[in-house]
């Protein structure tokens, strides 16, 4: 489903990414782990060209983007509708509704009618437990809520892999477990997933992978409970210690 | 010495019923200036220098360096220079170089670029105060960036740029009255040829002062409307 190859980014002369390998079947889920700066979220803001590689191919299902050449903007348009992007600061549109937030992809970009788009939008709120919610603000909404919100927008767009960037960092600890029930949900019903994050429970419950990056490459990779149960490296046992 | 000035300024009745007479007469001529000239004048420069201040400050901040400079060059000379001095270029000076423009055109031209580049620095600023997170939330979604803008970020800059915005259109209400040394026959110049007949200079003047004042106020509180609408989704 997902497969990138040799990834490179650098910021100036900064190596953010040294050379990043991965792949992901269809239906995983795989939660990367790093210290702060280690470049987990440049990674994934790469998946969905936010961020241009300075080299490297990433192919998701079929479509393929090699940007050791020039990417023109109309082949990375097309290459970000294969992926929903989940941010940390939630960064809903605060000038529409919870409900005109996840019609405005389809509606906008897909050019779906938009009765269409509003059946299908509440259909999403209500699954993410936000029906009654529905016509409200962003600004109206707690945390947890705007969060779902977010997810559900993604979604709306019909992505091949959803990519979740600290997802729950921004939120009030007792607004954590809300979030992460819709994403176990959405494991569960199937969903590509690549999901950036600090909780390990989380990572142990949903991940069928486990990866550990520290500057900018890969140190480790493997199920979750080989991982936090039995770590071989140095850096990841003691990134693990920290956090645990 | 104070008495004598006093006395000098004092009114007799008959004085006052001409004074009176004189307002009545004008205020017709004066608001057919005001509703002919000076509101199309403003509106229609304004809807102009809009355009081209969005356009202007979509160059200033697009990546494209020949076009941000021209953007700059455009902005810093307009700014650069008194409005009146540019509206006699137009007027007085273009047709020694065989460009004739007639009197509103001209003001029409004057004050467009002049609204131009002063919104352009509000746009533009407006703009720029919409968190990158939204940009990244419209391109993660597929949007390209024409989408981006007109979904996502100008609804929300909107809203910054309105008081900026309305100080400009205010602004420029009262500017028009400059068009009255380009010959433009707005309320100003009507007031001046009234004057010019019966010497009344400070009744015409008040007068037309009066209404401007009563525009811009009119004016503002529509600018409460506005802000009030744009700024429903905000939390207060």
């Amino acid at each position: 489903m997902l497969v990138v190859k040799g990834l490179h980014k650098q910021f100036g002369h900064v190596d953010v990414l040294k050379g990043i390998d991965l792949e992901v079947e269809k239906g995983k889920v795989v939660v990367i782990i790093g210290p702060s700066g280690s470049g987990k979220t440049t990674l994934l803001r790469c998946l969905n060209a936010l961020e241009i590689p300075t080299k490297g191919v990433i192919t998701i299902d079929n479509h393929e983007l090699n940007f050791a050449n020039q990417v023109s903007k109309k082949d990375l348009i097309r290459f970000r509708r294969l992926t929903g992007m989940v941010f940390q600061s939630y960064n809903l549109f605060p000038h529409m509704t919870a409900l005109e937030n996840v019609m405005e992809g389809p509606v906008t970009v897909k050019q779906v009618p938009k009765e269409e788009a509003r059946r299908k939008a509440e259909e999403l709120l209500v699954k993410v437990g936000l029906g009654e919610q529905m016509h409200l603000y962003p600004f109206q909404l707690s945390g947890g809520q705007q969060q779902r919100v977010g997810i559900a927008r993604a979604l709306a767009m019909e992505p091949k892999v959803m990519l979740f960037d600290e997802p729950t960092s921004a939120l009030d600890p007792e607004l954590v477990g809300e979030v992460l029930k819709v994403m176990k949900d959405l494991a569960n019903e199937g969903m590509t997933m690549v999901v950036v994050t600090h909780e390990m429970r989380f990572a142990r419950e949903v991940a069928d992978e486990v990866i550990f990056i520290d500057q900018g490459r890969i140190i480790e990779r493997g199920h979750p409970n080989q991982i936090f149960t039995n770590p071989m490296h140095e850096r990841t046992k003691q990134f693990l210690q920290l956090i645990q | 010495m104070v008495k004598m000035y006093l006395n000098n300024i004092s009114i007799d009745p008959q004085r006052l019923e001409r004074l009176i007479n004189i307002a009545e007469s004008s205020l017709l001529p004066l608001l057919k200036g005001a509703l002919l000239y000076t509101i199309p004048l403003t509106i229609i420069t304004f809807t102009i220098g809009l355009l081209l201040a969005l356009c202007t400050a979509l160059a200033r901040i697009s990546n494209i360096k020949l076009l941000e400079m021209i953007a700059r060059i455009y902005v810093s000379a307009i700014r650069g220079t008194p409005l009146l001095v540019q509206l006699f270029i137009i007027f007085y000076g273009l047709p020694t170089v065989g460009i004739t423009i007639d009197p509103l055109p001209a003001a029409i031209i004057g004050f467009s670029l002049n609204v131009g580049a002063y919104a352009s620095e509000i746009i533009r600023a407006a703009i720029l105060s919409i968190p990158k997170g939204q940009w990244e939330a419209a391109y993660s979604l597929g949007m390209d960036y024409a989408q981006a803008l007109k979904r996502i970020i100008l609804p929300q800059a909107a809203r910054v740029s309105v008081p900026p915005l309305s100080n400009t259109f205010i602004s420029l209400v009262k500017d028009t009255s400059l068009a009255s040394l380009i010959l433009v026959s707005e309320m100003f110049r009507k007031a001046q040829e009234i004057a010019a007949t019966n010497y009344e200079f400070l009744l015409l003047y008040t007068e037309a002062a009066l209404i401007y004042w009563v525009i811009c106020f009119l004016l503002s509180i529509v600018q409460g409307a506005i802000e009030k609408r744009l700024s429903r989704y905000i939390v207060r």
